[in-house]
């Protein structure tokens, strides 16, 4: 137990400043990938569920069509291979093909980010059809193109609906980016392998690697319930019921000036 | 012919297999209140959404202003902009204020500024007795309520005509007599409305022209008197019959 502690404290005293540099690193990875995977993602979702007519004119059933293969294909590919096989795959491909040498940064964020935003336009699709037909068709009646329903009306639902699912891609990813030290991005994974390399300390180095990582997670689903919390707002659900045409018959005629009184009533200030 | 907003013309629609309108004619002048009525399931709301292009017509032509609504380049949007539609389901957006609710339409679809928005959309919540409540969400208001800030979303377009679909039929009795206060209001202020409707008072009292329709067609047509009074079919008075035990 001792000869533990003693490595842990070797291993962070020597390389302390690596291991917060590396957290770092996966963190701002992690969130700019959730961040521009979900931005692909709400575009995906926004697409795929563009109404389909017989009557709209033939460019646009077969632009639609394209449009939505290619997006189908993309989903597939990266829903379906390992994002460590894809980090090879870009990485190499672009040099090898393309003669690009990718930057490290632009290589992990873009790998991350495509990834993420292959799960993430599942999750945004899922969350437009679940929202109730009638708010679109409520958009639709005041002569509201599918654009302005779904940034208007749709999106801005169905964004909290999915915050759970945002979230839990988050933490995925702080942890998935480990991956990422395949191509030499320094992450936290990255720095213990190094660390490790280095002092021959695997247990301990370990030890320290799994704590960060712990803390990192746990935090972020903390504030995500907090983010969570915010959204929804005040939890009030008390009826506004009192005001001057309630509990009429139906046969008399409404009288504005009597609705004066009842200023003072919830949701007038 | 010029004077009528709406014509509908050999109107069918079919889902499937099953028809659900065949051959329906109408026409809907300014300052109308046209309502329809007719059992569940007789096409009512059907009929309505086809007017406003929610559903798309399988045979015959709509005609607004004598202009075919199918034919191509007849901009869909600013079309539904002209012809306001109220829900049976209220559909009020959840993510908005009762304001923004009234706003959102005029600055996205009129491309009003925001300011002039507020004021139209607060002149028409006065009208409907929701002023007090511009700053509550849908879910802090009772169905008659979210009702009467649906239809102040609707004018607050500016309609040329309203459709009411079943405006009162999700409501409690106590909350129906609001609601129709508000719409008996417009109707004598001449706003030209198409109203499908389980409310037959409403119907005798407000209407200038009544259709009833039964399995996809209409069955007779007429003032409120010709319907109310003299039926001359066998199954308006059938339907009528029930209504008045």
């Amino acid at each position: 137990m001792s000869e533990l502690i003693s490595g842990i404290v070797k291993c962070w005293n020597g390389y302390g400043m690596s291991y917060i540099i590396g957290a770092r690193n996966t963190l701002i990875v992690s969130f700019i990938g959730t961040v521009v995977g979900c931005i692909i993602g709400f575009g995906v979702g926004i697409v795929q569920t563009i109404p389909k007519s017989k009557s709209d004119p033939l460019w646009k059933r077969a632009l639609l069509f394209l449009v939505n293969l290619i997006l189908k294909v993309y989903v597939e590919v990266f829903r379906g291979t390992p994002m460590i096989v894809q980090s090879v795959f870009i990485y190499f491909g672009a040099k090898m093909l393309f003669n690009i040498q990718m930057n490290i940064w632009f290589a992990a964020l873009f790998i991350v980010s495509i990834n993420t935003g292959a799960y993430m336009a599942e999750t945004v699709r899922g969350g437009i059809l679940s929202i109730d037909p009638g708010q679109t068709e409520g958009a639709k009646a005041i002569g509201m193109t599918h654009f302005q329903t779904m940034m208007s009306v749709i999106l801005p639902q169905a964004f909290r609906n999915i915050i759970p699912q945002i979230g839990n891609n988050f933490i995925i990813n702080i942890k998935d980016t480990s991956v990422l030290s395949v191509i030499s991005f320094a992450d936290l994974f990255f720095t213990h392998k190094s660390v490790v390399g280095a002092l021959y300390l695997y247990f301990p180095s370990a030890c320290i690697v799994m704590a960060i990582y712990l803390t990192m997670t746990v935090l972020a689903s903390f504030l995500l319930r907090l983010l969570e919390n915010k959204l929804d707002g005040d939890d009030s659900y008390d009826l506004a019921t009192t005001d001057t045409l309630a509990y009429t018959s139906g046969l008399l005629s409404y009288h504005p000036k009597e609705s004066r009184h009842r200023k003072t009533a919830r949701g007038g200030n | 012919m010029s004077e009528n907003i709406i014509d509908v013309c050999h109107l069918g629609k079919s889902f499937g297999t099953h028809e659900v309108l065949s051959d329906i004619d109408f026409s809907v002048r300014s300052g109308d209140v046209t309502t329809i009525i007719g059992s569940s399931g007789s096409g009512k709301s059907t009929l309505l959404r086809c007017i406003n292009l929610l559903e798309t017509p399988s045979s015959g032509n709509i005609l607004f202003h004598g202009r075919d609504i199918s034919e191509s380049g007849f901009s869909v949007t600013s079309y539904r902009a002209k012809v306001g539609m109220v829900f049976q389901n209220f559909n009020l957006f959840s993510n908005m204020t009762v304001l923004q609710n009234c706003v959102v339409g005029q600055v996205k679809v009129l491309k009003k500024s925001k300011a002039e928005a507020e004021e139209t959309a607060k002149f028409y919540l006065e009208k409907v007795g929701m002023l007090p409540y511009v700053n509550a969400r849908p879910k802090q208001l009772s169905g008659g309520q979210k009702q009467r800030v649906a239809i102040a979303r609707a004018l607050a377009m500016e309609p040329e005509v309203l459709l009411f679909d079943e405006p009162t039929s999700a409501l409690d009795p106590q909350m129906v007599g609001e609601v129709l206060a508000v719409m008996r209001q417009l109707a004598n202020e001449g706003l030209t409305m198409i109203v499908v409707t389980h409310e037959m008072a409403f119907a005798r009292d407000v209407s200038s022209h009544v259709v009833f329709m039964k399995d996809g067609v209409i069955c007779e047509e007429g003032t409120p008197e010709d319907i109310f009074v003299n039926p001359k079919k066998d199954e308006t008075k059938d339907f009528l019959a029930r209504f008045i035990n």
